[in-house]
């Protein structure tokens, strides 16, 4: 039997990374107590350096393990996607975490995080699929209630476990029933079972793949579980929550449904318009009322993820182009907002909007991140979220005029939100006068995504273009 | 191409003078104000200039600039003005000039105060420059923020608080642009489709709408009215208007009211008129309507009113009325009309909120029965009010008259009996505008007010700048009528030749 030739340049960053989190396991056994600090800094430098073989890699492509592993542009720009999010993460919450427990569990459970997400991006079978899944959802357990003295952190880690545990439940019942349908696991022989004939048990399955993911991208109706969790998480790992775990789950949806069941897209495409609609609406209308930044972020998150599932509507290229294109600006855009809101959390332990009275006086940087980020997310050009609502917005506007409505005047009923938290910040004075001090690490994570918001918003282009060619890939399986 | 990119500068000057006061200390106040003068300063010079060198034998797009930026798109960075955006241009530039001195009392937060005031004249400035509507549309969501922020730390509290006032505004403008937008993205798919190849410049937009349906062009066209018509104040979407400028600042109030209302009408002109002319032609009455509407409403509505800037709120809506009206007529006479009339409106009200502006910061008070008779106390700020209620009635002689009856004869020939309710309006007009400088400035003069200062050194620059543009606009009204005539006339051409081939009304 002849021994298959495996490309293993392929799989570059995944190896690198489960050697970067497990050496980083093993070092904090060696490593005393009290020293462990530079185990932090190993992870961000180690995370920068997968960054880069994964860019190295852009026109590395093939497909490994008969057909198990796709390395795509497509996969590749989402891994870049998520590896940014992990090192602006990591980079963003040394000090936040030094206070709650230890570096390198922290730090080898989030790679392990990113991992899974790695993974996710590459499946070309459920198999693969679910592992990936799995291993970014037990990760993210573990670090959803990494604070163990916080009796909110550990709820919110049982609340994570339980609903996660459903999803996967519903997932993978759904995925049972298209295997026992088609006989296959490999996405692309599912999709010629499928058109060949789709059945009603089919379209059963394929409804529980919608709900298992639904509740990882947080589309209403499976959404309830987001702000509590949010809330009740350390905020970095909110942050990583809000934009990595969503964007990972963005890209296995795509994958399946845009590659896997070109067959019975057609009775979906209305049924996502109405989810997204639905989203963006539930989502902004809820936001208003909050009083807690987390919270608030946490409903925006989910009228975010409304948007996204704007550009799943047509599936085409641009739709993916699209949803490509803002999965990574709103990386930047959540991540800004969570690390300022748990900074501000480690000076002044409160997350509530009125504390946020004065940070304009108090630290101008910090309060100029948060506005920047936050009208990104709403869409006020000069910044990247205007850009990437006009794509995704562009790619429906012909069959979903109602939507283009919907999401563009529930867009500016976002601002009305974002600018309460503009207001308290901006106009107020400070009860506590003393400037708030940034740490380099913060400092340089929060000048990253405001750059970041404001360049992609300003000079859209080159991104586009990657993006244009990534999405180009993606159908040609 | 080697030529100084003028119109890159006018628009980065103030953007420049921004940056340069972010690393000033915030404790220099006198020089934090000088370098936004000089900035703004810079940018006006400049645009004199442009505005003098136009050629206005060639006429089309002039001192154009072109940089490829977002290719998908179609979306050039495109600048270039014409008649139509020239006056436009020119208006901010002096204005932008003027806020500056009207806000040098400005003590709390300054650096902020002015950093703000600089990133929103270049966001209005860019919006009258570009030839692209991917970058107007840019640049016109991007005041929106500054607005807000300088409304809600600086503006004042009266008969709204300035939060509400703030909010209000910025809403109205958002959900307008929300409806915009639709519009435009709808758009934009399908000349993209039309075409072959997204392309965002409006020539090529308007060249490639002559093959939209005549449906996709009446509701876009309705959309976009929608958009465009809450941001001029058209009734019945105007009552963030008078609430708004009471709570804001005077130089947010002189800018508002002065330019950013009237990149509504220029956007009328410029996007909706030119790139769907059939749709303008289904919807011309109903702006006519609605304009004459708002002149008569808002007009009664000033009279009812005792609080300066309210006063001079409604007027302002009540004149962007005229503006609809003219744009309505889809006549050359009234484009003209409608341009030189925003330029006219923009001067006077800047002056007016000016004013307003320096007698509320000495008598903390704009209740028009507390302030008596301060033409005796402070002579020449009430020498400017005068001057801008005039200028309001449309007095002969000063720049607003020549606009209005442009306005009024183009409104004549295609809606009779509206032009008549039009014109009867000025009659409201100078009523209320007469009375106001009668009872603050002419009344009893008041003991409490005997002490106040007048306006001195750089105060005086809103006062001798608006005035001479509203004086000198007057006694040669061709110096704006020549370049607008550039604009307008190949613009009617256009929209005519389109309705040739596609109206069948």
């Amino acid at each position: 039997m002849p021994v298959p030739v495996v490309d293993l340049s392929l799989l570059a960053p995944e190896i690198a990374l489960a050697v970067l989190a497990t050496a980083i396991l093993i070092l904090g056994l060696i490593v005393p107590k009290g020293s462990r600090f530079g185990l932090s800094w190993l992870a961000i430098v180690g995370l920068a350096g997968v960054l880069g073989i994964t860019l190295a890699g852009w026109e590395n492509q093939g497909t490994l393990y008969e057909g198990l592993f796709i390395v795509d542009q497509y996969a590749i720009f989402f891994k870049i996607t998520f590896l940014v999010a992990a090192f602006l993460v990591a980079l963003g919450s040394q000090r936040y975490i030094e206070r709650i427990g230890d570096q390198s569990e922290y730090y080898s459970v989030l790679l392990f995080a990113a991992l899974g997400m790695l993974v996710m991006a590459s499946a070309g079978d459920f198999i693969t699929l679910y592992l990936g899944l799995e291993l970014m959802t037990i990760a993210f357990i573990i670090l959803v209630c990494f604070n163990r003295t916080s009796a909110r952190s550990l709820e919110a880690g049982i609340k994570y476990i339980l609903l996660a545990g459903m999803s996967s439940a519903v997932l993978l019942y759904g995925l049972s029933l298209v295997y026992g349908l088609s006989g296959s696991v490999l996405i692309p022989e599912v999709a010629q079972a499928v058109a060949r004939h789709p059945s009603p048990a089919l379209i059963l399955g394929m409804v529980m793949l919608v709900a298992g993911l639904g509740f990882k991208i947080s589309a209403v109706p499976f959404h309830m579980w987001a702000p509590d969790i949010y809330e009740g998480a350390p905020t970095p790992i909110t942050a990583f929550l809000a934009a990595g775990s969503k964007a990972a789950s963005f890209a296995i949806l795509l994958r399946i449904f845009v590659a896997a069941l070109p067959g019975v897209w057609a009775y979906w495409t209305t049924l996502v318009a109405i989810l997204a609609a639905v989203t963006i609406i539930v989502g902004n209308l809820v936001a208003i009322p909050q009083t807690n930044i987390k919270r608030l972020l946490a409903y925006s998150s989910i009228a975010q993820a409304g948007y996204i599932l704007v550009g799943l509507v047509t599936a085409e290229a641009t739709g993916v182009k699209a949803v490509m294109f803002y999965a990574f600006l709103y990386v930047f855009a959540t991540v800004g907002a969570f690390t300022v809101a748990s900074c501000f959390y480690s000076v002044t332990g409160s997350d509530e909007i009125k504390d946020y009275a004065g940070l304009s006086q108090r630290s101008p940087f910090m309060a100029a991140v948060m506005v920047v980020c936050m009208l990104s997310m709403a869409g006020i050009p000069p910044l990247a979220g205007f850009v990437g609502k006009f794509y995704l917005f562009a790619t429906v506007v012909n069959d979903y005029l109602w939507l283009v409505f919907i999401g563009l005047v529930m867009s500016m009923v976002s601002v009305y939100y974002y600018l309460k938290v503009t207001l308290v910040m901006y106009r107020d004075e400070p009860v506590d006068n003393t400037p708030i001090k940034l740490s380099g690490p913060v400092a340089v994570t929060l000048l990253i995504t405001m750059a970041a918001t404001l360049l992609i918003g300003i000079c859209p282009g080159p991104l586009s273009e990657a993006v244009n060619a990534a999405a180009n890939t993606f159908f040609l399986h | 191409m080697g030529e100084f990119p003028v119109l890159l500068t006018i628009l980065l000057a103030p953007v420049a003078a921004a940056l340069i006061m972010a690393f000033l200390p915030r404790e220099e106040k006198l020089l934090i104000k000088c370098v936004a003068a000089a900035g703004t300063f810079t940018s006006m010079a400049l645009a004199f200039y442009t505005y003098f060198t136009y050629d206005t034998g060639t006429g089309g797009v002039q001192f154009v600039q072109q940089i490829p930026w977002i290719k998908d798109l179609g979306v050039t960075f495109y600048l270039g003005v014409d008649g139509v955006s020239l006056p436009l241009m020119l208006l901010i530039s002096i204005l932008g000039f003027s806020a500056v001195f009207a806000s040098w009392n400005v003590d709390h937060r300054p650096r902020d105060f002015f950093i703000l005031l600089c990133l929103l004249i270049t966001g209005v400035m860019g919006t009258f420059v570009t030839q692209d509507l991917f970058i107007f549309l840019l640049f016109y969501e991007m005041v929106v923020i500054p607005i807000y922020i300088l409304i809600i730390i600086w503006g004042s509290t009266k008969r709204v608080t300035k939060e509400y006032a703030g909010m209000k505004l910025t809403i109205y403008l958002l959900i307008g642009s929300a409806f915009l937008l639709v519009g435009v993205v709808a758009l934009f798919m399908k000349t993209a489709g039309i075409l072959g190849a997204p392309d965002m410049s409006f020539a090529g937009l308007a060249r490639a709408a002559k093959s939209l349906s005549q449906f996709d062009q009446i509701w876009m066209f309705a959309v976009m009215l929608f958009g465009f018509g809450s941001l001029i104040s058209m009734w019945p979407f105007h009552s963030w208007s008078p609430d708004g400028y009471a709570g804001a600042p005077t130089a947010v109030s002189m800018i508002h009211a002065g330019v950013l209302k009237k990149i509504g009408g220029y956007g009328l002109i410029r996007i909706a008129l030119y790139v769907l002319p059939v749709g303008a032609q289904f919807w011309a009455p109903v702006m006519a309507f609605l304009g004459v509407c708002g002149v008569v409403y808002a007009a009664m509505a000033a009279l009812a009113q005792k609080d300066l800037k309210y006063i001079v709120g409604y007027s302002s809506v009540s004149h962007m009325g005229y503006v609809m009206l003219a744009v309505g007529s889809l006549s050359v006479i009234g484009l003209n009309g409608a341009i030189a009339y925003m330029f006219a409106h923009g001067i006077m009200a800047a002056l007016f909120f000016s004013m307003i502006g320096f007698i509320y910061e000495k008598t903390h008070t704009r209740w028009v029965p507390d302030l008596g008779g301060l033409h005796r106390q402070i002579p020449k700020i009430s020498a400017g009010f005068m001057l801008a209620a005039l200028a309001t009635l449309g007095l002969p002689g000063l720049i607003s008259f020549i606009p209005e009856f442009t306005i009024f004869i183009a409104a004549f020939n295609k809606y009779g009996g509206l032009a008549v309710a039009a014109i009867a309006g000025v009659i409201v007009t100078a009523l209320y505008a007469l009375r106001a400088g009668a009872y603050a400035l002419f009344g009893p003069p008041r003991e409490e007010y005997d002490h106040l200062q007048d306006i001195k050194g750089p105060e005086l620059v809103p006062l001798v700048v608006l005035g001479t543009v509203l004086v000198v606009g007057g006694l040669l009204p061709s110096l704006l009528f020549n370049v607008i005539n550039c604009g307008t006339i190949p613009l009617m051409a256009e929209i005519n030749a389109a309705l040739q081939i596609g109206g069948k009304f």
